[in-house]
């Protein structure tokens, strides 16, 4: 939380989370990354059923097991600890990116570092900062049918995150179909269309955005 | 039938081990990770060695031990944090990494156990993983011509896996997410040993039910007891949803 502004402006993490768990629908197959987009799990409507993935190789994600469930047998991407569900499957890691690089899986919800508005996106790593990998990003990008990115507008920085073109090594090249922000959210039809802000977020003003993005859009 | 079932994990290693070996290794961060037989490798002095394994281990577990010991040469792998020796070194220089995005990683295992030398794949397209690979323009599964990269299948020396349960053919079951890069790991080896927490006999199985048949495995270690690690212990309170 920042304290130095009195009227909150835009939305906190956790709001933005909910934001990206209006896209999911009924029936929807979803991997979601660590980080902000790991809260959309706290959003899914109770009526819907939405089967989360974890690509080290489960579907069907339960909540955080309680201290005598754990088992150390069970986690997620992130390697926490959790529990199953009546409908969980478990398989290998080259069946769960297949799944994933064939196009089976409806929604992926990631972080970034910057996203382009060509629709690149970049987070992986930074050049001259120690390289821990990609793990998963580059396979979700490339195969999940829907990319939603939730990050914040700017780094700690405050240099703006959505951009003209991304600056750091690329995770995928022209793969985003939504960003989502403390400030906005923007949206393309296709991969050949430029991005069209939605929706601001409260206490946002088409200017405070256009002030502070780099990248073009259309309103 | 002839024997696969052996004493201890150094007699299950016994005459596959040598310098420079390219090793397949199974495991998700620490959840199921062949640790007996890292450590019959790590006491056994071999060096110059290569591991396909999606992690790198974390300080002093797993692979992080042939680290510690200098005996790893290159790591083939998609995520190597959480490692302080592992970054010591490969800041260093010691030590080679080429990182392969994680369903990449698993898929070039997965086609070297297959007899496949090459895939091409979407993932990497446009980014460093791309560069001096061929890239091809294909329909794809949308009937729209996009670019992919060719990826090359890993055909291991060894593979290192740690499962569940097997049968004394070498059938083997594995439990939730600890199967992850074990069977294609095990898929990819010439020679494929694993570490079980049970073997049981033959007949106990549903044929329905295994998920690594005993063709692909030629050794097996009861590596029992297991104290298995957990890297980050998530929990709820027990009256919370």
């Amino acid at each position: 939380m920042t304290s130095h502004d009195h009227i909150a402006k835009g939305w906190t993490r956790d709001q933005m989370a909910a934001r990206a768990a209006q896209e999911l629908q009924d029936g929807y197959y979803v991997n979601l990354g660590i980080g902000i987009p790991t809260l959309v799990a706290n959003h899914v409507p109770p009526e819907m059923t939405v089967t989360l993935q974890s690509e080290n190789g489960v579907l069907g994600i339960g909540p955080f097991p309680t201290e005598d469930e754990i088992d150390a047998d069970l986690v997620n991407a992130g390697k926490q600890t959790i529990s199953e569900l009546p409908h969980s499957a478990y398989f290998d890691s080259a069946a769960s990116f297949a799944m994933i690089r064939g196009g089976h899986i409806d929604l992926t919800v990631l972080g970034a570092m910057e996203v382009a508005e060509n629709g690149d996106i970049a987070n992986w790593m930074v050049p001259g900062k120690m390289i821990k990998g990609m793990g998963g990003a580059m396979d979700l990008v490339a195969g999940v049918k829907q990319i939603i990115v939730v990050m914040e507008h700017c780094a700690k920085d405050g240099s703006p995150k959505f951009i003209p073109a991304c600056t750091l090594p690329l995770t995928g090249r022209n793969v985003v179909d939504m960003v989502i922000t403390d400030l906005a959210v923007f949206q393309r039809a296709d991969h050949a269309s430029p991005f069209k802000l939605i929706e601001l977020a409260p206490g946002v003003t088409a200017e405070d955005l256009a002030a502070q993005t780099t990248a073009h859009y259309i309103t | 039938m002839a024997q696969k079932i052996y004493p201890s994990a150094a007699a299950a290693l016994e005459g596959l081990l040598r310098n420079d070996l390219l090793i397949a290794c199974g495991g998700f961060g620490l959840c199921g990770i062949p640790e007996r037989l890292l450590d019959a490798v790590r006491d056994s002095g071999v060096s110059g060695l290569t591991f396909a394994s999606n992690n790198a281990g974390i300080d002093n577990e797993g692979i992080g031990k042939l680290l510690r010991t200098k005996q790893v040469k290159k790591m083939i792998s998609s995520y190597v944090g959480e490692n302080k020796e592992f970054e010591r070194q490969y800041l260093s220089g010691e030590l080679e990494v080429e990182f392969s995005p994680q369903g990449t990683l698993a898929e070039r295992m997965r086609a070297g156990g297959a007899g496949i030398p090459g895939f091409y794949t979407k993932t990497g397209v446009g980014t460093l993983v791309a560069e001096g690979k061929e890239v091809k323009a294909f329909g794809g599964p949308n009937g729209i011509e996009e670019d992919y990269i060719l990826e090359a299948g890993i055909f291991a020396d060894l593979a290192l896996v740690k499962a569940w349960k097997a049968d004394e053919t070498g059938n083997v079951i594995f439990r939730k997410t600890a199967r992850n890069f074990n069977v294609p790991a095990a898929h990819c080896g010439k020679v494929c040993v694993v570490e079980v927490e049970e073997i049981v006999t033959v007949g106990t199985f549903d044929p329905d039910c295994i998920h690594l048949p005993g063709v692909y495995v030629q050794r097996l270690v009861v590596g029992s007891p297991y104290d298995k690690k957990i890297e980050f212990r998530t929990t709820r309170t027990t009256d919370v949803g």
